[in-house]
């Protein structure tokens, strides 16, 4: 009961924080209530008892990403940007378009949802560590696609690095 | 720590990997041994990654021959050495070490000659590779992007043109939206079975219901996914764009080794995961199939660039490929005998063929466009006529090695009852045959437009002799190609 009120305020707050980013004028107040959904959406993960993803996601995304995203917005001249315009003229018919997919996903997870055979979840122990778990299933199921994915990254640190050079020699 | 050493590697895994790890160590040496290379020294780069193909070739090889246990899966089910995975691997490492040795010359007068263009194309290899013997759609996803990103940044290696920036921008924007179709397929095969693994899955999907709306959903963004990789029409657009725009070197490598580990992960994914449902995604297959031929042959006619040329016959090569997966979908083996065959013979011919076009680029002449094949018969015969040859085998004339790869499409193609499609097939070799011939009317009755002289160089004579070798002698006396395919084709039936 009390974790179902808990989520209902995350949700909550993560679906109109999610909101306010993309209505604000300036863009350095949509990056800060960016932060705040980024910050439901971890609650929830945790509610989940996910705290690995917990840590990613306040680590990676509030942390780094939104680095990144302040980095751009100082390489673009916020005034001219808060004066223009934030939608285009065709935001009745991208209005529209949105709740006839909506409608259409929700009839879609209400008729669908017995064709995904859905175990029903069970409670993981308080105790257990979930951090082990991700980090045993990681390196011993999937030990390949980890190893491939370090290849993975490399080349595009190489390919980044050889895009960027100014010239060679 | 000794227990969860052990528990985490164990060691049989890794002496299955061993030729991904060699070529891998390889490329990571050419990127460190790259920075102590004085500009004409260069070419050392070319050897050492030619060192590297030659070691996991031998690797290969090895396993095949002394292991007791052909077919090895591990990595907990994840990673399968089987004699089709063997295969592919071997036509994988044969092509890159071609595309080594067209290259030196190439970059030397693109003046692009770089250490990292070998360490990218090792690495690729290495994806491919792993496409090949991926079974977990986890290992295939990211052996796909680990082979495509370094075709993006290949594709754009001639920073200083414009063209090669414009291929190898469309060419990413493509294959990152069509990676995300392949992925959302996955997702929803994840969803029917819990499992990433292919037998897993094969296992889930056999209990639904013939039909079954979501594994149509499933099926078809998988497919999208999957053909855009592979260039079948409709998603094939990027296709002419990227081979026009990509050095010519790399249009020759990405027009032949992608395709095999594309199509590695394309019949894994197709004769495995989507077993029980081999009825509905052969129809998917019989018409992309059928449009593929008809677009890429028809539009061939009309090129006048030769790497745009070559992008179309790629695709209509794709077609034919498609149409022994069409046979093998019937349970035919030889359909899969075929398309094993027509990949290996498709790699060596293309590759001759491209090997002769590369030496058409000299300084300040960039040799792409049809005519600047013209009078080459009076330059040099000897060149004219290798052309020549692997023209006639790209056709699918007798006695070269593309009509066994052909034989071997339509023959599957009768015994599973496809009278049509054989028939069509056989109708779009005569107009390939019409467009190739084009080439050879230019080569053999116009006047060359230049006389700047044609230099080879020892990579370009090595290669041009392997790849005629192996196309006439495959056309001559195929029984060993064969009977390799044959054990190649055991472990998807």
């Amino acid at each position: 009961m009390l974790a179902q009120s808990v989520f209902l305020i995350l949700a909550v707050v993560a679906l109109s924080s999610g909101v306010m980013v993309i209505t604000r004028r300036n863009p350095v107040h949509s990056v800060i209530w960016l932060i705040v959904t980024l910050f439901s959406v971890g609650g929830i993960f945790l509610l989940q008892y996910a705290q690995f993803l917990f840590a990613v996601q306040i680590i990676l995304y509030v942390g780094g990403i939104m680095v990144l995203y302040l980095f751009v917005i100082m390489l673009i001249r916020v005034e001219t940007v808060a004066k223009q315009a934030p939608y285009s003229r065709q935001w009745a018919i991208g209005l529209g378009a949105v709740l006839v997919l909506a409608c259409e996903l929700m009839y879609g997870v209400y008729k669908g949802v017995e064709s995904f055979h859905l175990g029903t979840p069970s409670r993981p122990p308080v105790d257990m560590n979930n951090t082990e778990a991700v980090a045993g299933v990681l390196y011993n199921n999937y030990m390949l696609p980890v190893e491939i994915a370090s290849l993975l990254l490399l080349v595009a640190m190489v390919g980044a690095v050889l895009m960027a050079k100014k010239r060679f020699e | 720590m000794g227990n969860l050493w052990n528990q985490f590697f164990q060691r049989p895994d890794y002496l299955a990997i061993a030729p991904e790890i060699v070529l891998t160590l390889f490329g990571l040496g050419i990127l460190m041994i790259d920075f102590m290379l004085e500009r004409r020294d260069k070419f050392l780069n070319a050897v050492t990654a030619l060192l590297g193909l030659g070691f996991a070739a031998v690797k290969l090889l090895m396993w095949m021959f002394q292991s007791q246990t052909p077919s090895y899966s591990g990595f907990d089910g994840r990673f399968s050495l089987d004699t089709f995975a063997i295969f592919l691997k071997l036509v994988i490492v044969l092509a890159t070490a071609i595309v080594v040795l067209i290259s030196v010359k190439y970059l030397e007068v693109e003046q692009v000659h770089l250490g990292e263009y070998y360490a990218l194309l090792l690495l690729s290899a290495v994806g491919m590779m792993f496409l090949a013997s991926g079974t977990d759609l986890i290992v295939l996803f990211i052996a796909l992007e680990l082979m495509a990103l370094c075709e993006y940044v290949l594709t754009g290696f001639l920073r200083g043109n414009r063209r090669s920036n414009e291929a190898a921008m469309k060419f990413f924007l493509l294959g990152a939206f069509s990676s995300g179709l392949l992925l959302y397929g996955m997702s929803l095969l994840y969803g029917f079975s819990g499992s990433t693994r292919l037998a897993d899955i094969q296992a889930a999907l056999a209990q639904r219901p013939r039909g079954d709306a979501l594994v149509w959903v499933a099926m078809i963004t998988l497919l999208a996914g999957l053909f855009f990789k592979i260039a079948a029409v409709p998603f094939h657009q990027w296709t002419p764009d990227a081979y026009e725009g990509a050095p010519t070197s790399i249009t020759a490598f990405i027009s032949v080794a992608p395709k095999v580990g594309s199509f590695a992960i394309f019949l894994r994914l197709l004769l495995v995961g989507l077993k029980p449902f081999d009825g509905q995604w052969q129809l998917l297959v019989i018409g992309v199939a059928i449009a593929t031929m008809t677009l890429g042959n028809l539009a061939a006619l009309s090129q006048t660039n030769i790497k745009r040329f070559f992008g179309y016959s790629t695709i209509s090569h794709v077609g034919y490929l498609l149409l022994g997966v069409i046979a093998a979908a019937d349970g035919n083996r030889d359909g899969l005998l075929a398309v094993l065959i027509y990949l290996f013979v498709y790699a060596f011919m293309n590759l001759g063929a491209f090997a002769v076009i590369i030496l058409m680029r000299r300084k300040d002449i960039i040799g792409d466009e049809l005519d600047d094949l013209s009078g080459l018969m009076a330059r040099a015969p000897g060149m004219a006529l290798l052309m020549l040859v692997y023209l006639l085998s790209l056709a699918g004339i007798p006695p070269t090695a593309g009509f066994i790869g052909k034989y071997f499409i339509f023959l599957s193609l009768i015994e599973t009852g496809h009278y049509y499609l054989a028939v069509l097939g056989v109708a779009y070799a005569v107009v390939a045959l019409y467009y190739y011939f084009r080439i050879v009317v230019a080569m053999f009755m116009k006047r060359a437009p230049d006389q700047v002289p044609l230099e080879s160089s020892w990579g370009l004579t090595v290669a041009l002799v392997v790849t005629l070798a192996v196309t006439v002698a495959i056309g001559v006396y195929p029984e060993p190609l064969i009977r390799l395919a044959q054990t190649a084709a055991v472990p998807l039936f």
